[in-house]
């Protein structure tokens, strides 16, 4: 039987579609491993120049391996800190508003002070020429939240000027700085609830000595320090479910 | 043979062109036109996957039956796609950065799966290399002269952002041509894109009915339907 018989036979079809499908599935697993560590190391760059941004100056630590897992407002937020000697004193996270076309994705760094060292709009999805104003090309805009806290402005005055607020807002778009302040101003107050944490001390104590034991034996790894905790409450939880018929 | 590689590249880069004759891809087309940059950017990669989807099907064009020949098509391209997508990621992180939402929107190119199912499925692997990579230059042209009318009446500026995606070498082709512009919002937002795609096609048409000696009429091909 030659190849023009067989390419009518349902058989041949079959298996026509499984090898081209078994040969694309293979290419693509081979590249997934090929390139999933430079594309790792890649965007762990692209991070690192993101936090750079936000926090100036120079920290002895490598912050992507020193993080805080918390609650945050819009979920769980992945805290970045900064030591120098050992000693927590910055800190970088994200936070998110609600612009006009989405959400907007900001970068923060907050001092220990309280002071924010600065902000950058990662992701938005603003009109362009009206609400993008809040990118650092187009604007300087958002260098304004610069040394400012909870405080310098006070709190009722972290809003546009629309809004009774001390920051400007952009002709034709109110609704993006209104998120950006929105969202700045919730993570300084992040930070006020959770400032024992993320420093690690409580009026001056050790929270907690589990921690500082994590710190010691894993000076580099990422352990959050509730991690064994929260390992406890979900083996807690799975007991009671387990408990239920 | 020669003749048939001019008549080729003719068709690919003017007569036959994609977005300006078989008015294929426009879903890219508008999505990426904002400035001529990002045109020619997203040209050029949709040119690589046309090149080698175009020689991978030619060359098991015998092999592939007819009755399951569009899904070997598409799992095909779409894998294609992909490892551009990846290795562009890994390897040229930057530009990936520039182009990275772009490259998944090849796969939403129906020009891809058209020229495979027009031309390689039925043609020699090198004719059918020499149509892929004819085809995605005329797609980079329409798509860097759409940008450029968009960014130029939108912006006042011309190939903004050239250093992102060609290297620091270029950043000369960046200019600023209406110094003190205020901007023309309409042309940077999706109706601008039809706007300027309606006139580039009106503007072709123009062209080619002059050209054309009344005798023969202008052939323009039909395009496939439920295709955009």
């Amino acid at each position: 039987m030659n190849l023009e018989q067989l390419r009518g036979k349902l058989y041949y079809q079959g298996a026509l579609l499984g090898g081209v499908a078994l040969i694309t599935t293979a290419a693509l697993a081979l590249a997934d491993r090929a390139t999933s560590a430079d594309i790792a190391a890649a965007q762990e760059k692209d991070m690192m120049q993101s936090i750079t941004q936000v926090l100036p100056g120079q920290y002895d630590n490598n912050l992507l391996k020193d993080t805080l897992q918390l609650d945050g407002p819009n979920g769980e937020v992945t805290v970045y800190r900064a030591r120098r000697a050992g000693r927590v004193e910055a800190v970088v996270f994200k936070v998110s508003g609600f612009g006009y076309a989405g959400p907007i994705d900001c970068m923060m760094g907050i001092d220990r002070n309280g002071h924010v060292t600065g902000v950058r709009v990662i992701k938005h999805k603003e009109t362009p020429g009206l609400g993008d104003k809040i990118d650092p090309a187009k604007s300087h805009w958002i260098y304004e939240f610069d040394g400012k806290y909870l405080g310098d402005p006070p709190a009722d005055k972290w809003a546009v000027k629309k809004d009774g607020g001390v920051f400007d807002q952009f002709a034709g778009a109110t609704i993006t700085p209104r998120g950006v302040v929105k969202a700045v101003k919730g993570g300084l107050e992040f930070f006020d609830k959770y400032r024992a944490q993320l420093f690690d001390e409580a009026d001056g104590h050790v929270i907690d000595a589990a921690d500082k034991t994590h710190d010691a034996r894993f000076p580099l790894s990422n352990f959050p320090p509730h991690a064994g905790e929260r390992a406890n409450e979900s083996l807690r939880e799975s007991k009671i479910t387990g408990g239920r018929p | 043979m020669s003749n048939t590689y001019a008549r080729i590249t003719r068709d690919g880069l003017w007569n036959n062109n994609i977005v300006f004759s078989q008015t294929l891809g426009l879903c890219p087309t508008m999505a990426v036109t904002g400035t001529a940059t990002n045109g020619l950017g997203m040209g050029l990669a949709t040119t690589a996957v046309l090149v080698a989807s175009n020689m991978i099907i030619s060359s098991i064009r015998h092999t592939v039956s007819d009755e399951v020949r569009i899904p070997v098509y598409i799992v095909i391209i779409a894998t294609l796609v992909t490892l551009v997508d990846v290795s562009i990621n890994a390897w040229a992180h930057d530009l990936y950065k520039v182009l990275g939402l772009y490259i998944a929107l090849i796969v939403a190119n129906c020009a891809v799966l058209g020229r495979a199912e027009a031309f390689a499925a039925k043609n020699p692997i090198l004719p059918s290399g020499m149509d892929g990579l004819m085809m995605g230059l005329g797609f980079t042209f329409a798509l860097t002269t759409i940008g450029a009318v968009r960014e130029i009446l939108g912006t006042g500026t011309l190939f903004s952002g050239a250093h992102l995606l060609l290297g620091p070498a270029f950043s000369f082709m960046e200019m600023k041509l209406i110094p003190g512009y205020r901007g023309f919002l309409l042309m940077i937002l999706p109706p601008g894109g039809f706007l300027a795609v309606g006139f580039l096609i009106a503007a072709k048409r123009v062209i080619d009915r002059r050209r054309a000696s009344p005798a023969e009429e202008v052939q323009v091909a039909a395009p496939a339907a439920g295709c955009h």
